[in-house]
C-alpha cells in the first residue's frame, strides 16, 4: 500500500491587492510514495515544495486534486493522529517552555496521560536537547527551535512523518543527527518525507526522489537511475603548463597547478582529448570519471532559461 | 466536545496569563482606589452614585480594550507567526480551535472581571463603610459587563478570522461604540420611510444592542433589575455570541492559512 498518494493535486493563488492575479504554485501533481520509505521532495527555491506539503496538511485546500494517506482520505480525521509535520521556519508558542509545549503537543494528539511525560522526555532527548526542557522557548536560537519542530513531528509516534526542510539551520553536527534520526525511522518502519533543496542529503537519505520546478514534477525515481540519465563527465590530469587549444575547444574546464593540468570535460570527448594528448607529446597521468551527481541532474534538466525563474516570478 | 478543546482554552489562558495581561489590574485597582479617596473627600450624600458609576465604567472600558486586543491578536497572530500550522496538523478540527479560542479567552476576561469587581467593591466599602442590599445590583451590572464581553470576543474572533489585525480591531471597537447606542438607532430607524426603513432597521437590529446590557447608571441610583431583562439580556447576549462564532468557523473553516 502507499503510504501517500497525490492524486491530481493542483494549487493556484490568487494574488495581488485590487486586481487578483493567478498565480499557479503546483500544477497537477500525480505522486506516490510507499509505506517505509525515505522519499526526497526536490527542487529549487520557489519550485512548489511547502506549497504540496501544506495542501497535504490541510492548511491550504487544493484549487483541484485529492490525495490518500495510509489508504485514508487526507480529510479523514484520523490520518491526522498517524502523521507529523515539521513546517519550514517553525516557530512556537514562545511563552511555553519546550517541555510544556511537546506536552501540550501530546494532548492535541491524543497521547494518553501516563505516556505523555515520558514521551517528552525521550524525543527531547532523541533530537539532543536533554537540558533545555524547562527553557522558555523564546530563549531557542534557530537551530534550537529547528530541533524542538523535529520534535513535535514525531513526538506522538506518527507513521508518516512530513519534513519541510528538516536540516535548514542545522549546524553540521545537527544535520549528521537528523540524517541518522531519519534512518532511524525508516527503520522503524516509519515513511519519511521530507523536501530539500540540498542535494547532497537527498543523495545520502533518501531510497526515491522526486524533482519538482516551477510547480512541475520533472522526474521521479531512485537517486542512481536518474543521475545516470545525466551525460557523465571525466577528470583528465597530465604533465606539463600547456592547455592545447584543441582541448579547450572540446568545452574543457582547465586548471594548471604547478607542472600538472587538470581539466574537467564531457565524457564523450574523451577519447578525442586523449588523441590530442598523444600527438602533442603530453604525458597523461590518469582519466577518473566524475559521478554524475543530482547537481548534475538539475543543471542539465532544468533549462537554463528557468533556473531563475522561480525565484523572480 | 471533546478535551482537545479544553486542552486549546487553557493553554489560552495561559498565555494570557503569562503575556502579563492580567497585570493592568494593578492599573485598575490604583486608579480605582485613588478616586475612591478622591471621591470620598470632595462629594457628600452621592460618593457612592459615584464610586459605582466610574468603577463600572472603568470596569467595561477596561475589559473591553483587553477584550478587543487579546481577542484580536489570538487568531491572526496564529495565523501570522504560523504557530498553527503545528496546531492543524494534528486531530483538532478547525472548528474545535476556534471554540476553544473562545472559551480560553472567555475565562481570561471573566477572572479579570472578577478581580476588577473586588476592586469595585473595596471602593465602595472604603465610602460607605457598609454594604447594603440594593449594592447586590451592582453584581448584575457586573454579570451584564461580562455578557458584553463574551458578544466582543466572539465579534473579535470573527472580525480576525477574515481581516487583519489592525482592521479587526477598528471594527470591534466601531461596534462597541455604535452598539452602545444601539436602542437610539432603532429609534431613529423607526422615524425613516420606505426602503431606507427596512435597512436602517435591519443594521440597528444587526448591531450588538449593548445598550440594553448597560444598567450602570441605574445600578448607581439603586434601582432594581427586572428579572425578565436578565433573562432577555441572558438569551440575546449568548445567541449572538454564538451566531458570530458560528461566522467565524465558517469562514476560518474555508481559508487558506498564509
Ligand atoms: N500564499 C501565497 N500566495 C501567493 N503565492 C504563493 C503563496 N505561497 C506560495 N506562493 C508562490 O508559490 C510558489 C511556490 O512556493 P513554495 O513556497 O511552495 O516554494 P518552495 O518550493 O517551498 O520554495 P523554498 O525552497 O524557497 O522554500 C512560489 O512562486 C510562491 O511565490
Ligand atoms: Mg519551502
Amino acid at each position: 500500500m502507499a503510504a501517500i498518494e497525490i492524486i491530481g493535486l493542483e494549487k493556484t493563488y490568487s494574488v495581488g491587492f485590487w486586481r487578483k492575479r493567478p498565480k499557479r504554485a503546483l500544477l497537477p501533481l500525480q505522486l506516490a510514495v510507499e509505506e517505509g520509505e525515505i522519499f526526497g521532495f526536490l527542487g529549487p527555491n520557489g519550485a512548489g515544495k511547502t506549497t504540496t506539503l501544506k495542501l497535504l496538511m490541510g492548511l491550504v485546500f487544493p484549487t483541484s486534486g485529492s490525495a490518500r494517506i495510509l489508504g485514508m482520505e487526507w480529510s479523514d480525521p484520523r490520518v491526522k493522529a498517524q502523521i507529523g509535520f515539521l513546517p519550514e521556519q517553525p516557530y512556537f508558542y514562545d511563552y511555553l517552555t519546550a517541555r510544556e509545549l511537546l506536552e501540550y503537543y501530546a494532548q492535541l494528539s491524543g497521547v494518553p496521560a501516563k505516556d505523555r511525560r515520558p514521551r517528552v522526555e525521550a524525543v527531547l532527548h532523541r533530537v539532543g536537547l536533554p537540558d533545555v526542557g524547562g527553557v522558555q522557548l523564546r530563549k531557542f536560537s534557530k537551530g534550537m527551535l529547528q530541533r524542538v519542530g523535529i520534535a513535535q513531528a514525531i513526538l506522538h509516534e506518527p507513521r508518516v512523518v512530513f519534513l519541510d526542510e528538516p536540516m535548514s539551520g542545522l549546524d553540521p553536527m545537527g544535520r549528521r543527527e537528523v540524517r541518522d534520526l531519519m534512518e532511524q525511522l525508516k527503520h522503524e518502519g516509519k515513511t519519511v518525507f521530507f523536501s530539500t533543496h540540498i542535494l547532497a542529503d537527498a543523495e545520502a537519505l533518501c531510497d526515491r526522489v522526486a524533482i519538482i520546478h516551477l510547480g512541475e514534477l520533472r522526474g521521479v525515481g531512485v537517486v542512481a537511475d536518474l543521475t545516470s540519465s545525466v551525460h557523465g563527465r571525466v577528470e583528465m590530469v597530465w604533465q606539463g603548463t600547456v592547455v592545447p587549444l584543441s582541448i579547450r575547444a572540446l568545452g574543457a574546464e582547465c586548471h594548471v597547478t604547478g607542472d600538472t593540468v587538470r581539466a574537467v570535460l564531457a565524457e564523450e570527448n574523451q577519447d578525442a582529448a586523449i588523441e590530442t594528448l598523444r600527438r602533442e607529446h603530453l604525458r597523461l597521468i590518469s582519466v577518473i570519471p566524475v559521478r554524475a551527481s543530482l547537481e548534475d541532474y538539475f543543471v542539465q534538466k532544468l533549462k537554463p532559461e528557468e533556473k531563475m525563474a522561480g525565484v523572480t516570478a | 466536545m471533546s478535551g482537545r478543546i479544553v486542552h486549546i482554552a487553557s493553554n489560552t489562558f495561559r498565555e494570557a496569563v503569562r503575556d502579563r495581561v492580567l497585570y493592568n489590574l494593578i492599573a485598575f485597582a490604583l486608579l480605582l482606589s485613588g478616586a475612591a479617596i478622591l471621591v470620598g473627600q470632595i462629594s457628600i450624600d452621592i460618593e457612592k452614585l459615584v464610586v459605582i458609576n466610574l468603577g463600572l465604567t472603568a470596569v467595561s472600558l477596561f475589559g473591553v480594550v483587553i477584550a478587543i486586543f487579546i481577542g484580536i491578536g489570538l487568531v491572526s497572530k496564529e495565523i501570522e507567526k504560523r504557530t498553527l500550522y503545528t496546531v492543524l496538523s494534528r486531530p483538532v478540527r478547525r472548528w474545535e480551535f476556534i471554540v476553544g479560542k473562545f472559551f480560553g479567552l472567555a475565562g481570561t476576561l471573566v477572572v479579570n472581571t472578577f478581580f476588577m469587581a473586588i476592586g469595585v467593591f473595596g471602593a465602595l466599602l472604603y465610602v460607605a463603610h457598609r454594604f447594603n442590599k440594593p449594592d447586590a445590583w451592582v453584581l448584575v451590572a457586573l454579570y451584564f459587563i461580562i455578557l458584553q464581553f463574551l458578544m466582543i470576543c466572539a465579534l473579535g474572533l470573527l472580525f480576525s478570522s477574515f481581516s487583519s489585525p489592525l482592521l479587526s480591531a477598528v471594527f470591534a471597537f466601531a461596534l462597541f461604540v455604535i452598539g452602545s447606542f444601539a436602542e437610539d438607532l432603532r429609534g431613529f430607524a423607526a422615524m425613516a420611510h420606505g426602503v431606507s426603513r427596512w435597512l436602517a432597521t435591519g443594521a440597528a437590529y444587526l448591531v450588538p444592542n449593548f445598550s440594553a446590557l448597560n444598567v450602570i447608571s441605574s445600578v448607581a441610583h439603586e434601582q432594581a433589575v427586572s428579572g425578565q431583562l436578565i433573562w432577555y439580556n441572558t438569551g440575546y447576549a449568548l445567541l449572538y455570541a454564538a451566531m458570530a462564532l458560528c461566522g467565524a468557523v465558517l469562514i476560518f473553516e474555508h481559508r487558506d492559512l498564509k
